[in-house]
């Protein structure tokens, strides 16, 4: 859906991206990764025609997105990192404009606001003064004019940054739930984020491609080490040493009332701990791939050189 | 056509929202008003004085003796006022990064500058013909030509529509507003006096000194005489501000 081949961009004699090149599926959520001034924002800013590359090429639905920019201007959806909002209208006001932009149809706008309106939960502040709503609301209407005009992909820059946990949460699960009708880039500085919502990631440092691809060939690629964290409803001492029975654990460390555990990467010992549990009727409680693995991940790869694939 | 329409639409709502075109409008119209009254009273008190001389009183022309001189003071006026109206247009989606929402639509620039040009002209439109509420008065009471008055607002609506294309183009080259008003001033301060410098030049660059000031173009469009060179001349700054804002916003887009 995606596709981005050899882009380079120079700010004068400063190298902003170079010899970028990565692909995305149709359908997927790629998360974007990388440290401030690493290139994201210029990537996304190429991707979405507001900026021309130096060199290289980018499709986006088959387009190119510097011959054919317009057709890929209908078929992305982009927030930018400063939601660009005017302060003077009202939400609804506001996406009537953006709809009517996007070029759709006068009949079918109103549709279309609606539509938006109820999909990021907008109903309750329509027709208060932009400028007047908070910063929750303002990142939905950011995200509602992404998503006006329909788009297959979704380009969202920094779409969680500034907002409370709770709105975090309820903007995630909103872009969770795009999954498979549309494809999303998304960049964040949230690794949590990318474990929670994305299928795969690119990573980027000092404009140069680090490492992409889809989180599991990623991690397994790159780490030793794989693991889940296990929570018990039996707490007993001994359920350690049958943890650390299991063939190929290296390490069963407890940690806040269940335990981590670890085994070299390539295996999968998740059938195996299932078995175990429900044999021994233990009471499963929780059983989540261990989260430090993206950290561990995206710190190997932009300190250590990283592997490109 | 639609593009073109969308932007205007929302840049005319903007000012309307805003208390910019309220206080522009109003400060303009106050200021007119005033120098309407201040010339009609003089005609006034110019008509008792020669109603004595059925000569003299036959020379006694409302066009050119309340009219021309009301027009030269609108279009100062409208140097004044303009900077004002055309500042935030291009240098306000800038600050605020609304202009990424713009250039990631599919819109040219070219819809995006005609938009802002037009809503912008919409507001000059609307100051102009709020100005008629006192000279439909002169037609109640006196006989002014109806021509030469139009050829007059005309004139005014030329060089109001010369303005906002300089504006626009200054308010393209920076994101602060009130530096984009200031050079929108100063350059058009500097147009309308040019012919001052004609009067130490001489041949050829005396010609070309007159020909590029404001002042001389409009004021021939004040006293009834419509001239196609002057339209030419209007409608060459129109083009060029316009051309020169495309060409500021392209270049800033590969820079």
């Amino acid at each position: 859906m995606i596709e981005v081949e050899h882009l380079t961009k120079k700010y004068g004699d400063l190298i902003a991206i170079k010899d970028l090149t990565f692909q995305v599926e149709k359908g997927k959520i790629w998360g974007f990764l990388g440290p401030n001034a690493a290139g994201k924002t210029t990537t996304m800013r190429i991707l979405t025609g507001y900026l021309p590359a130096t060199d290289g090429h980018a499709r986006v639905a088959g387009y190119d997105v510097f011959e054919q920019a317009n057709q890929v201007k209908r078929v992305i959806g982009y927030l930018p990192e400063v939601v660009p909002l005017y302060p003077e209208m009202t939400v609804e006001g506001y996406l009537k404009f953006v709809a009517e932009i996007k070029g759709i149809l006068a009949a079918e706008r109103k549709k279309a606001v609606n539509r938006v309106i109820d999909r990021v939960g907008l109903s309750s502040v329509r027709s208060r003064l932009i400028r007047n709503i908070s910063r929750g609301y303002r990142q939905r209407v950011g995200l509602a004019q992404a998503l006006i005009h329909d788009p297959q992909v979704l380009i969202l820059d920094e779409p969680t940054i500034g907002l409370d946990p709770a709105q975090i949460i309820e903007i995630r699960q909103l872009i969770r739930s795009f999954k498979g009708e549309r494809t999303i880039i998304l960049s964040t500085h949230i690794l949590a984020e990318v474990t929670q919502i994305c299928d795969g990631v690119v990573i980027i440092n000092e404009g140069q491609l680090m490492a992409s691809g889809s989180l599991e060939e990623l991690t397994s690629s790159l780490l030793d080490q794989d693991g889940v964290y296990l929570k018990l409803r039996q707490k007993d001492q001994e359920i350690t040493s049958l943890l650390q029975a299991l063939p190929h654990v290296t390490s069963v460390q407890p940690e806040n009332g269940g335990w981590r555990i670890e085994w070299p990467s390539g295996y999968d010992l998740r059938d195996d701990i299932t078995r175990l549990v429900v044999e021994k009727n233990l009471g499963l409680q929780e059983m989540r791939p261990l989260a430090m693995n993206i950290e561990n991940l995206y710190l190997k790869v932009i300190s250590g050189g990283g592997i490109r694939k | 056509m639609r593009n073109i329409w969308a932007i205007s639409k929302k840049e005319i709502q903007t000012y309307f929202t805003s208390p910019i075109a309220y206080v522009v409008i109003t400060v303009f119209l106050v200021l007119v008003g005033f120098f309407f009254y201040s010339l009609i009273w003089w005609f006034n008190s110019q008509s008792l004085q020669m109603a004595q001389n059925p000569y003299y009183f036959q020379q006694l022309n409302i066009n050119q003796m309340v009219f021309s001189p009301l027009f030269h003071n609108i279009s100062i006026i409208l140097l004044l006022v303009i900077p004002l109206l055309s500042m935030r247009l291009l240098a306000e989606e800038k600050k605020i990064k609304t202009d990424e929402l713009l250039f990631t639509s599919p819109l040219s620039i070219n819809h995006i500058i005609l938009g802002k040009y037009t809503a912008a002209l919409a507001v000059l439109v609307t100051m102009l013909l709020l100005t008629w509420i006192p000279v439909i008065f002169t037609f109640l009471y006196g006989n002014p030509e109806l021509p030469s008055l139009l050829n007059g607002y005309l004139g005014l609506f030329l060089v109001g529509a010369s303005f906002i294309a300089i504006g626009l183009f200054f308010s393209s080259v920076t994101e602060n507003q009130i530096v984009a008003a200031m050079l929108t001033f100063g350059a058009l301060l500097l147009f309308w006096v040019l012919n001052w410098a004609s009067y130490s030049a001489t041949g050829f660059w005396k010609d070309v000194l007159n020909y590029l000031s404001f002042f001389q173009h409009f004021d021939d469009m004040t006293r009834g005489i419509l001239d196609t060179s002057d339209l030419v001349y209007y409608l060459s700054i129109i083009f060029l501000g316009l051309f020169l804002t495309h060409a500021v916003i392209q270049s800033r887009r590969w820079r």
